[in-house]
């Protein structure tokens, strides 16, 4: 208890203790059983972000089995042969640290954050669950309910939730990014321990996980205790290279309604089939620029055209996913404001993407743009989670720590002519899926939830 | 410590990251060396406090490590402040303060944020007026400007005005069918018939198309002020600078706030059940009591007994009862809301509609359980050895930072509450959690707020404070 005040009570100081005050340099290595190591350190509070990313997402699961990645996440809670179920937890939350996990289309990672004095013993207890796991059906069943009961909290309670979990599936026609990371909801019910025993004996194993350390750490201690716990796992499987079944160029452009009751405010939305930064480097930075040229916030194109140019929408904006292993989106949307016909509102937006396809941006709109991308980047930096979770999954889709830094040079030289380009050959009708949410039909808008006193 | 910024405990497994991802826009980023050349000269080791010359006080933490500059403020005074027929007026009002200001048009002022990747942006709470802003440090003063002219000169353009209310209706829209929404707001308002607190701080789709250009601006008259602003700042910039720095973005403001009183109240329609009927295959409930105000002599106690109840993610009470032994829900949290005029604890949690009924049995069950028996030496001394070892975390950037040092403004706590915080936990005997419990226990029972079609609920309402 006195070590741990100590700590605690000198967090805040501790930020402003006298430090060097350049940015330290990232570090990486690997360990002789494959495990990748990366090391970000920032003295600035002493504390540290760990993590374990391993390989493999809903993306890598046999059909039938959508969900299994996910579920194995949650039942990655439930103790080893050395550390029965609720003890890691229970430590973690002893010496003050919080710890969770997320599951990705390619990627399912672990993480804890606490002082940094316990990273070790966190460190110790991940390296034992990378192989040591325990399952029985008493543990098991109660949290495929809860995965259910998360499914209903994200998607089956939500109509917009519906509609997007249907637009993924249309954008992918043969790649498995069409199923949804938390799994259909039949599939979910049918997935039981031995499942989630094969999957993990599977793809958990030292040389397909990527550890990363962000914080008030050396990179040189980092490797020590590296080595003493993760670098005594054994392999227990082969890694073979990620490849999917590819997504064919797509020909035919795709529309979906969902009407529905619960709709109180229709949307429309639209996803491109584009490639991540991973396969295409070039076009990958030039659409960054492009997201936020059309929909980055209120001086965007999407924005001062639809919402104060015109007055047909209530909001509008535009993303790209450009951290992934194989082909990704890129999105634009609107809310229509009322009396606006969903037709009229596309059009507009057709238009929008069309002028800048043909004419590219323009200088401030380009400077802007490529401005306040570099300077996320810098901000970034101000939140060791954050930094941990950017490279995590950069090495997790197949990019490396050197792209990570290169990221705002390559953002600085994208012109545009690139832009232009990339809207040119990617947002075209063919790449689209295009979603519209509305009010159930011969509605004008949702019945909203009805009062019912039960004293 | 202060709960509101608390983690609600939102369990194991949240968003697949590509939602963050997809989100944040920005996937990819990068250490780049743009960090300050000098040598090391970081030489604050404390909060410092920065009285400007014309008087207005700031907490600084000093840190030269990256070249930004994170600010907080608040104004107290927020949607309690709102007419009673017409509440969305500060929240409105907020959203409009970076929407033009002085010589600066919507669209001149967002280019200018835009040009230099600044961040300023502002919201209402029901207590207070939040501006949060971001910079790098080699942008300051414009930055400072922007500030200036939004607190000082908003102008709540028809053009803006009209703009900004069809987003606030597009997103009530949005809520009308969201359970979770709709349960927090249905709470409130059984809780709090005839006071602030008890309209919805967004305003509603009757409200919001009523408020004028008149009534924004009233607003930001009245409620923009030194009195009761607090200001907490972290990162790339000196004292020295700081000082005059203030004056010029608050100087101009009128000395006093002129703030309608908001009377203290107490949580009404204790003991009861209320159901909204919605179409979805699970319930989403919120469910309350009366809790501590901050101020409380024994807000601390009430604070590690609320972590052992529902406060921690994965070890509290209901964790383990709702969601890991019976999987009646993946979320399940409840925090002490120490409001202003009312201090509550709250809770919430979803399940399918088929076992809503028993699991509003088990929540009240559980608090009541607690509230009884209280914990055991081993489950106390557990939770505050979590409190005490995690404080640090909520200091480790600059904007939590700079949040944390508004809070304890905020809440009165002191200069040198982060110091002392801890020594505060681990003072917490088993004594002080039973008086507390005792406190929670002359009214125990729980409001809750269901939307869904729950099944399963008969007796379990019922008009009974066994709470």
């Amino acid at each position: 208890m006195p070590a741990l005040l100590l700590a605690a009570a000198t967090g805040a100081a501790a930020l402003a203790a006298p430090r060097p005050s350049e940015a330290a340099e990232v570090a990486q290595y690997t360990l002789d059983n494959g495990m990748q190591v990366v090391v970000v350190p920032d003295h600035r509070a002493p504390v540290v972000t760990h993590m374990v990313w391993y390989r493999v997402g809903s993306a890598d699961e046999q059909p039938g089995k959508s969900g299994i990645a996910h579920f194995l996440e949650h039942l990655m809670f439930k103790g080893t042969a050395s550390h029965p179920a609720g003890e890691f937890s229970q430590v973690v939350s002893q010496i003050g640290g919080q710890e969770n996990a997320f599951t990705s289309t390619d990627y399912t990672a672990y993480f804890q954050r606490v002082a940094k004095e316990h990273l070790k013993t966190v460190m110790g207890f991940e390296a034992d669950r990378m192989t040591g796991l325990v399952l029985t059906d008493e543990v098991v069943l109660p949290e495929r309910d809860v995965v259910l009961e998360e499914r209903r909290m994200r998607t089956d309670n939500d109509p917009g939730a519906q509609l997007s979990e249907a637009a993924q599936a249309a954008m992918y026609t043969n790649h498995p990014y069409g199923h949804p990371i938390i799994g259909w909801e039949d599939e979910i019910k049918q997935l039981n321990r031995e499942d989630a025993l094969a999957f993990y004996k599977r793809f958990y194993t030292p040389n397909n996980a990527i550890l990363v350390v962000a914080g008030d750490v050396e990179p040189e201690a980092v490797k020590a205790l590296a080595e003493e716990t993760y670098g005594k796992v054994a392999r227990r499987a082969e890694t073979a290279e990620r490849v999917r079944p590819k997504e064919p160029t797509p020909r035919a452009e795709r529309r979906l309604v969902l009407a529905d009751a619960r709709v109180g405010q229709p949307s429309l939305s639209r996803a491109y089939l584009v490639p991540a930064y991973r396969n295409e480097k070039k076009d990958s930075v030039a659409l960054d620029v492009l997201a936020q040229v059309l929909g980055g916030g209120s001086t965007a194109r999407l924005y001062r055209e639809l919402v104060v140019a015109q007055g047909l929408a209530a909001g509008a904006g535009a993303w790209y996913q450009s951290t992934s292993l194989d082909d990704t989106r890129f999105g634009v949307s609107a809310t229509p404001r009322p009396d606006v016909a969903m037709d009229k509102l596309e059009a507009a937006m057709d238009a929008v993407i069309a002028k800048l396809a043909a004419d590219g941006p323009e200088a401030a709109e380009l400077e802007r743009a490529k401005t306040r991308l570099v300077a996320e980047a810098i901000y970034a930096q101000d939140n060791q989670a954050t930094l941990a979770r950017i490279y995590g999954a950069a090495l997790a889709t197949g990019t490396t720590v050197d792209d990570v830094k290169n990221w705002p040079d390559e953002v600085k030289q994208v012109t545009a002519e690139d832009v232009k380009d990339v809207a040119r050959r990617y947002l075209v009708p063919s790449r689209a899926v295009t979603s519209q949410l509305l009010p159930a039909r011969g509605e004008a808008a949702a019945a909203p939830a009805t009062p019912d006193k039960r004293s | 410590m202060s709960t509101r910024h608390q983690d609600r405990g939102t369990a194991v497994s949240p968003a697949p990251a590509r939602k963050l991802l997809a989100a944040g826009l920005i996937a990819m980023t990068a250490l780049v060396s743009l960090a300050p050349t000098s040598p090391a000269q970081s030489e604050t080791t404390r909060i410092q406090r920065v009285v400007s010359p014309g008087g207005i006080e700031a907490w600084l933490v000093h840190d030269t490590t990256l070249p930004l500059v994170a600010m907080e403020v608040a104004f107290l005074g927020g949607g309690a402040q709102d007419p009673a027929d017409k509440p969305g007026v500060a929240s409105l009002a907020a959203s409009l303060l970076d929407e033009g200001a002085g010589d600066l048009d919507a669209r001149a002022f967002q280019d200018k944020m835009a040009e230099k990747a600044i961040e300023l942006r502002f919201d209402a709470s029901r207590d207070m007026v939040g501006g949060s802003l971001r910079t790098l440090s080699e942008n300051v003063g414009p930055a400072f400007e922007l500030m200036k002219l939004a607190v000082a000169s908003p102008r709540f353009d028809d053009e803006a005005v009209e703009r900004i209310r069809q987003g606030q209706l597009a997103n009530l829209r949005r809520r009308v069918n969201d359970p979770s929404t709709q349960a927090s707001l249905a709470w409130s308002a059984k809780a709090f018939p005839n006071h602030p607190y008890g309209r919805p701080l967004a305003g509603s789709l009757e409200s919001v198309p009523t408020i004028t250009r008149g009534d924004l601006a009233a607003f930001a008259k009245k409620t923009l002020a030194r009195d009761n602003l607090k200001i907490a700042v972290v990162g790339d910039i000196a004292p020295e600078k700081l000082g005059p720095a203030l004056d010029e973005m608050f100087g101009a403001l009128p000395a006093k706030a002129e703030l309608t009183p908001v009377p203290d109240v107490t949580p009404q329609g204790l003991g009861t059940v209320e159901v909204k009927t919605l179409d979805v295959p699970q319930t989403s409930m919120v469910f309350g009591g009366i809790g501590l105000k901050r101020n409380d002599p024994d807000f601390i106690p009430a604070f590690v007994l609320n972590h052992m109840l529902g406060g921690s993610a994965f070890s509290s009470r209901l964790f383990k009862e709702v969601r890991e032994k019976r999987g009646l829900a993946y979320s399940v949290y409840s925090h002490l809301a120490p409001l202003d005029h009312a201090g509550l604890i709250l809770g919430g949690t979803a399940t399918k509609n088929e076992r809503a009924g028993e699991t509003v049995d088990l929540i009240r069950a559980e608090y009541l359980k607690l509230l009884t028996e209280g914990p055991s030496e081993e489950e106390l001394a557990d939770a505050k050895s979590y409190l005490i070892g995690s404080f640090a975390l909520r200091f480790d950037s600059s904007a939590k930072v700079a949040s944390q040092l508004l809070q304890i403004q905020i809440d009165d706590l002191g200069i040198d509450y982060i110091d002392r915080r801890n020594e505060l936990v681990a003072a917490v005997t088993l004594d002080d959690i039973k008086r507390v419990a005792g406190r929670f226990r002359e009214n125990p029972a729980l409001l809750f707020s269901l939307v869904g079609k729950p099944e399963g609920l008969a007796g379990a309402g019922n008009g009974s404070s066994g709470g």
